[in-house]
């Protein structure tokens, strides 16, 4: 078992400053989530812990030991990736064995290790198989078991699951964390899939332009989250950003429009607050009531519906509050259509407030 | 007036009916005919010329089927032709073309693979520079190489013999040889490179376990390439070597432009034939390969 920790790592590609001065630390059997949107660097950071590309500053540990110069094979990873990197011209037994046989290990040894993994994963009847004539599925199923048997402490995820269909990437991240919860080894998973990152980890790192955003628990993440760009990128559909300003003595009214919503009782952050500050209040759809439940709410409001939205098992509303767009989500058999009122009710106690220029948690 | 046009039974239905002889088939078909009798009647003319005897040609019939089929020209162009002081025909220029192919077409695409290899895969300080400097080497006009190289080899004791030529082969096919691999390495898709290292694959081990298996289409493109260009070269062999180590080409050259008695048609026809072969065998062989691998260039990810 290992824990793994970067410091102050730069990477630059000739003038381009991907990785700018990121510290992270992930302690032994930590299951870490990278998330972010695409091109924000996440893949670039995983590279660099495996020993893939060179850092143009900065130190990598792993399981205390300085690795920052080592090659890949020698910092104990395995690694999967995006779109399998299966060797197409090996079966999938030569896959499995071809790292161990590099490392030189005794074909004894070999063969319990891929019965193993193999046994693991369920591929023992695929094992002679070329990787053309497996399901997508089942080629990742492949790319794991070729880091199983690597026999590491450290796992590294690139995506593993954006190339297969709705149903399977489903099938696999339970697996996956199955996987987890047996090996108890440490992983770091790298996703834009913000289920993916909710469902599977003990901590997420948020990052965005070569930094990490925010570290934290999937549900501090989702209900505190530390900036605007942290708030709009997790959940779905979106938090709705009411701008407005703070007043009162204590800073601690929010004023958008005629509408004055009190904070007192919220959780405010050692942000400085100042009154007539600007700012934006982030209230998520799930988060308001409809109807006789809003009533209890401490902020309720008739508005006019404009837009419906069926998903099943709930139902997206759109509608504008305070003069300005305002979406929550209905029961699924909810019967409501464009220009009905309804009443709706919020608690900023569960809100999130940031400064509008800084875009910092208040 | 939906109902009217579902049940109307003259909608068309199924699949769209096609016409065998359409203006614009006859139009493509009498093109491509015209173009082939354009290329395969010269080659037709050769043959037929190449089997017959002296007496038949001078009849003047030159399309004409030989009315009495003879190999006696193309025994005669094998084995007996003279050039200069040698008689032994042009199995001499075939050995000894063969002895400049092979070592040239083993060495070059060896080197070049392993440079394009490393070009795209192990970028190093200074990787793209080298790589467009060997790409402008392509473009500097041979005419300007021809002496300094003789020169070259000169110094190095080479000059006359097969391995010199084999070395300027080898040389001059490096830039577009590298060019090929590397842009065919380059489609190969990174993470599979990844995948190896972290595997523990070294620089050999990848480049023989993973990257040579993946790549048979584009060595045949480049055994091609390099088949058809070395053979058929005459520049390089007229210059850099001597009569006893002439390649086919100029032995062929020696032949057809011989000064002394008639000229025997039907010999050199049969001479030309038989220098042309080679290409073309290899192209018959791998022909389906060719165009795979050039199709795989070519789609670069
Ligand atoms: N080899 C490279 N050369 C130059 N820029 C690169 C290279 N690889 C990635 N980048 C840039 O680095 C940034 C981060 O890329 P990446 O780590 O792949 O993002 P992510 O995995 O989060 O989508 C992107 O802006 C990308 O354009
Ligand atoms: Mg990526």
């Amino acid at each position: 078992m290992a824990t793994v920790s970067v410091k102050d790592l730069v990477l630059n590609f000739g003038s381009v400053k991907v990785l700018r001065d990121l510290n992270l630390n992930i302690p032994t059997g930590e299951f870490l989530v990278l998330l972010g949107a695409s091109g924000s660097g996440k893949s670039t950071l995983l590279n660099c812990i495996a020993g893939l590309l060179d850092v143009t500053d900065g130190q990598i540990f792993i399981d205390d030991k300085n690795v920052t110069w080592s090659e890949p094979k020698d910092r104990g990873i395995g690694m999967v990736f995006q779109s399998y990197a299966l060797y197409p011209q090996m079966t999938v037994k030569g896959n499995l064995s071809f790292g161990l046989k590099n490392a030189g290990l005794p074909k004894a040894e070999i063969e319990k290790r891929i019965e193993r993994a193999a046994s693991v994963l369920q591929i023992e009847p695929l094992l002679d198989r070329k990787p053309s004539a497996l399901s997508g599925g089942q080629r990742q199923r492949v790319a794991i078991g070729r880091a199983l048997v690597r026999d590491v402490d450290v796992f590294l995820f690139d995506e593993p699951l954006s190339n297969l269909d709705a149903k399977l990437r489903a099938d696999l991240r339970v697996e996956i964390k199955r996987l987890h919860q047996k090996l108890k080894n440490t992983m770091i998973y790298v996703t834009h899939d913000q289920v993916e990152a909710m469902t599977l980890a003990d901590r997420i790192a948020v990052m965005s332009q070569g930094i990490i955003l925010q570290l934290d628990t999937p549900t501090t993440i989702y209900n505190r989250p530390a900036n605007k760009y942290v708030a709009g990128f997790i959940g779905s559909p979106e938090m709705n950003f009411l701008n407005g300003e703070l007043s009162g003595a204590k800073a601690n009214v929010f004023e958008t429009s005629d509408k004055k919503i009190k904070l007192t009782s919220y959780e405010f952050s050692d942000e400085e607050r100042n009154n007539g500050q600007q700012a934006i209040l982030g209230v998520r759809p799930e988060q308001v009531a409809v109807a006789d439940q809003a009533t209890a709410m401490p902020v309720t409001e008739t508005v006019e519906v404009e837009l419906v939205e069926p998903m099943g098992a709930d139902t997206l509303v759109w509608s504008t509050y305070a003069g300005q767009p305002f979406r929550f989500r209905m029961e699924g058999t909810a019967n409501v259509s464009p220009g009905d009122k309804v009443k709706i009710g919020f608690d900023p106690t569960k809100a999130s407030l940031f400064d509008t220029n800084s875009e910092l948690r208040l | 007036m939906v109902d009217s046009a579902l049940n109307n039974a003259a909608e068309p239905r199924g699949p769209k009916p096609k016409r065998a002889f359409s203006r614009a088939n006859i139009f493509i078909y009498g093109t491509l005919l015209l173009v082939s009798i354009y290329y395969l009647l010269p080659l037709y003319v050769m043959i037929v010329t190449s089997l017959k005897g002296m007496p038949e040609i001078r009849l003047g019939n030159v399309f004409g089927p030989p009315l009495e089929p003879t190999f006696q020209p193309w025994i005669k162009a094998w084995a007996e032709a003279c050039t200069g002081i040698n008689c032994d025909g042009l199995s001499r220029g075939f050995w000894n073309s063969v002895k400049i192919l092979i070592p040239s077409i083993v060495l070059s695409i060896l080197i070049a693979s392993v440079n394009g290899y490393a070009l795209a895969n192990w970028k190093f300080k200074g990787s793209e520079t080298f790589f467009t400097i060997l790409i402008i080497g392509a473009f500097i006009p041979y005419q300007t190489m021809l002496y300094p190289i003789v020169i070259m080899l000169r110094e190095i004791k080479l000059m006359g013999s097969i391995w010199g030529l084999v070395l300027v082969h080898t040389v001059f096919g490096m830039p577009i040889l590298t060019l090929l691999f590397r842009n065919y390495f380059t489609s190969i898709p990174e993470e599979l490179f990844k995948a190896a290292r972290v595997d523990g694959a070294g620089f050999w081990g990848i480049y023989f376990k993973i990257m040579l298996p993946m790549s048979l289409p584009i060595f045949v493109v480049a055994i091609i390439l390099q088949v058809t260009g070395i053979w058929n070269d005459f520049l390089f062999g007229v210059i850099y070597t001597k009569p006893d180590t002439y390649p086919m080409t100029v032995q062929l050259n020696n032949i057809v432009n011989s000064v002394q008695g008639v000229k025997e048609y039907n010999v050199n026809m049969a001479a030309t034939l038989l220098t042309g072969l080679v290409p073309l065998v290899i192209y018959f062989i791998s022909g389906k390969l060719f165009v795979r691998g050039i199709a795989a260039g070519a789609v670069k990810g």
